[in-house]
């Protein structure tokens, strides 16, 4: 027998003929990895799935594992859709991810580094001076500033894609507030639960340890002389889209999960107020951007924060994670000189490349991405969360107008790429199983040592054709198992 | 624990507690509806009840007449004042989400899918026609609220703080069940005007207390009696007595440096109604004295939320 879900698949869908499937290939016959799951799927029948599928939806609004909508009513709250079907990746394959987003991360924290003091690789004309000094992501604040062991990204999400060719290449780095590791958990406790068989019958490298890793490198990074530091991680409170992993988060690592109002600063020390009177903090995991950190230097009118906090960071006194000013090296226009960055800091060869990138301020490469718009993504060098972008191939005639017209204005606010076909993996829609584009987003640690667990976060453009996996706008997710043979 | 969250533990276990007293209430009003009763009597009980709630002018701003199932209605999901019913098994909620955390998985899974639940019952509009199975309902939820509260968290700070909420709530409920039915609790009642059995054995069923009084004491229910077993029975869970020895309790399970005083009310309080008899207060005058312990709680609630809860920013 063909199997229940595989003799309508591949359909042969155009809007996917291009793309690299993880786990078929072309003659429809499964890639050794996948084998064992996809001769398991194949027996499943369909009532099973579709009750697996509801069980999964009730378990996650019971528990509360949602994200509030920006612009909806206040308090909206949504589940992100998971679908059932893993996403796996060899252990070989793997091993190669794990390095080159490693050594990513290595030469990004060097260069945040280097940008907050000597700025030699602007010296050196490898990075331009003007994108990066005139970048409202640069804060001069930092300027000089010593952070412990130099480390200013300490948490990194680095989002992979899979080309046509199935070449990983790094789409964005994230290295200001990058979230969804609790997805990446909970969707792995949640698999386990579903089917169990598959965990006894596969060998998935495990990856529940990641707050371990998490607290032991936010520990590792207190300010000198702190023999037992106290860290917190600080939130925007329960109407954040991300609380729900703030929360998770701080309960997994068993630390006080604090908002602004919990926090003063006296004598340049950071308090927080408690039942028992101030107690010291040592190490703040923020998960509010720079802009909202402290009202006194950056947005006055911000009630996220707590006043004086920059000025016992900048004394020594406290750890911010991730440092301040860490955006200048995730921006959409220094993005394009990263495997330089990897080149002139580490003197090492990038193991995972770039996606090809026009940078629209060089007047050559303008004149080609106005030429071809139809055929290309263009990108907002600020934008972020999917938004503020145009897919050439979808877009109608008036939206690339209107971006032509944007790019003349401000050609520096733009970057182009090719349209990828990014990978897809077969998922769960209403009509069954079909193909859907999928990227994955691994986390790297940096604290004394750099950490990554095996895997990340896969996410899901739910949309048939659809490139856009931000869970904002319609993306799901998916368990991510790195297969040990 | 930051103060912040054991403001919220407060507060989650008084709503939670402020969601049951309300549905204890409606239910006591909802079995009197059901009484071959003259409307009259049932729309004075209500009008009591309401003003008991300080709900009166409230109320009359949403509707003319005081009339059952509008009143129901008004208490359950009326709109527009926050303090409905749901509005309360909301706050519970929220409450619980901004710390969920600190909650057990069960405690916070709970609250949570409570919350869910009654929204998805007042969606459906129905609450005229099914108000006591909602009630009945309301309450089971506390019950189950409440056993997973002592039946899963550690006994720590947090666990204090959300019981210091749950007794000031309850030990309010109690106080203003009674002050509704002031009029029957004036000096010498018992000898003038009967009051109505069946609408007092209704109230002491609304209460769960129907059981305790006949076990207590073998007679005819009079409204003194309950209004003993309301205030001074120390068995009695609901009791004010047992309320603020509770409250007591567990305050001095939190003391901190500033709190001698609020600990010092909290014993006082306890320890008037420790020391006194049913004569004494009717000598005073229970509605009297009721409004006087209503106020003391009040005044504690407020010292709690100053020692502990929201402490000064000293900079």
């Amino acid at each position: 027998m063909a199997g229940t879900f595989f003799a309508t698949f591949p359909p042969g869908d155009a809007a996917y003929m291009q793309a690299y499937d993880e786990m078929q290939q072309r003659d429809g016959s499964p890639r050794r990895h996948y084998a064992q799951y996809h001769d398991w799927l194949g027996r499943q029948p369909p009532s099973r799935i579709a009750q697996k599928r509801a069980e999964a939806d009730a378990l996650f609004h019971r528990v509360g594992i949602t994200f509030a909508v920006q612009g909806e009513e206040l308090g909206a709250e949504r589940l992100i859709p998971f679908d059932v079907v893993p996403r796996a990746l060899p252990n070989e394959e793997w091993r190669r991810l794990e390095r080159g987003v490693s050594q990513r991360v290595r030469a990004l924290n060097a260069f945040l580094h280097d940008v907050y003091h000597g700025q030699r690789i602007l010296a050196a004309g490898v990075v331009p001076a003007e994108p990066v000094l005139c970048n409202a992501q640069y804060r001069p604040e930092m300027q000089g500033v010593e952070v412990p062991g130099g480390t200013y990204a300490h948490v990194a999400g680095v989002d992979l894609v899979r080309d046509a060719e199935g070449e990983f290449r790094v789409l964005e780095d994230n290295l200001r507030v990058p979230s969804g590791v609790s997805y990446m958990l909970e969707n792995r406790k949640m698999m386990m639960r579903l089917f169990p068989e598959l965990f006894a019958s596969h060998r998935i490298a495990p990856i529940d340890h990641y707050p371990e890793l998490l607290l032991d490198g936010l520990r590792s990074v207190a300010p000198t002389g702190v023999a037992d530091p106290t860290v917190v991680l600080l939130t925007a409170g329960a109407h954040n889209s991300a609380y729900f992993e703030h929360a998770f988060l701080a309960q997994q690592m068993g630390i006080e999960l604090v908002e602004g109002q919990d926090l003063f600063v006296r004598d340049d020390l950071v308090y927080m107020r408690t039942t028992r009177g101030p107690r010291r903090v040592d190490v703040i995991y923020r998960r509010i951007d720079d802009d909202y950190l402290d009202p006194l230097v950056f947005r006055p009118e911000s009630m996220l924060g707590v006043a004086g906090l920059m000025t016992a960071y900048r004394a020594g006194r406290v750890t911010i994670a991730n440092a301040i000013g860490t955006g200048i090296a995730d921006d959409k226009s220094i993005y394009p000189y990263v495997p330089e960055m990897i080149r002139f800091y580490l003197g090492e060869e990038p193991v995972i490349a770039n996606v090809p990138t026009w940078i629209l301020r060089r007047e050559e490469d303008r004149a080609y991405a106005l030429a071809h718009l139809p055929e290309l993504v263009v990108k907002e060098v600020h934008g972020a969360g999917g938004y503020g972008m145009l897919i050439g191939p979808t877009a109608s005639r008036a939206q690339i107008e209107e971006f032509r017209a944007r790019i003349a204005a401000h050609p520096e606010r733009y970057i182009a790429q090719p349209t990828l076909a990014l990978s897809t993996c077969p998922t769960f829609v209403d009509e069954g199983l079909a193909p859907r584009h999928i990227d994955l987003r691994p986390f790297v640690l940096c604290g004394r040592d750099v950490n990554v667990v095996p895997g990340g976060l896969t996410r899901v453009a739910l949309g048939r054709g659809s490139l856009v996996v931000n869970s904002s706008q319609g993306g799901g997710t998916k368990d991510t198992w790195v297969l040990e043979s | 624990m930051l103060s912040r969250t054991a403001d919220h533990l407060y507060w989650m276990s008084r709503y939670v507690e402020r969601a049951e007293g309300l549905a204890r209430m409606i239910d006591a009003h909802h079995r009197m509806s059901l009484l071959p009763h003259a409307p009259a009597s049932l729309r004075a009980s209500l009008q009591s009840s309401l003003a008991a709630l300080d709900l009166e002018n409230l109320y009359h701003a949403h509707h003319e007449r005081i009339e059952a199932r509008l009143v129901f209605e008004f208490l359950i999901v009326g709109q527009g004042w926050g303090g409905s019913l749901i509005d309360c098994l909301r706050s519970a909620r929220e409450n619980a989400r901004a710390i969920r955390g600190t909650l057990t998985s069960e405690l916070w899974e709970t609250l949570n899918s409570t919350w869910l639940e009654a929204r998805t019952i007042a969606a459906r509009g129905q609450i005229g026609a099914e108000t006591g199975q909602f009630v009945e309902w309301v309450k089971e939820r506390s019950h189950l609220t409440r056993g997973v509260t002592i039946g899963t968290m550690l006994r720590d700070e947090a666990f204090h703080f959300s019981r210091i909420g749950t007794f000031i709530e309850r030990a309010d409920n109690s106080a203003r069940f009674l002050v509704a039915r002031r009029d029957d609790l004036q000096p010498g009642a018992d000898a003038g005007r009967v009051p109505d059995p069946f609408e007092w054995s209704v109230l002491l069923r609304a209460l769960s207390a129907f059981e305790v009084y006949r076990r207590r004491y073998r007679e005819v229910i009079t409204p003194l009696r309950v209004a003993e077993l309301l205030i001074l029975c120390d068995d009695m869970p609901r009791s004010l007595l047992r309320c603020t020895r509770e409250v007591y309790r567990n305050l001095r399970a939190v003391a901190n440096d500033q709190s001698s005083e609020t600990e010092r009310r909290a014993g006082g309080l306890h320890s008037t109604l420790h020391f006194t008899r049913l004569e004494s207060l009717i000598e005073r005058g229970l509605a009297r004295f009721l409004e006087e312990f209503l106020a003391e709680l009040y005044a504690l609630g407020e010292r709690v939320a100053v020692d502990f809860l929201l402490p000064p920013i000293e900079v």
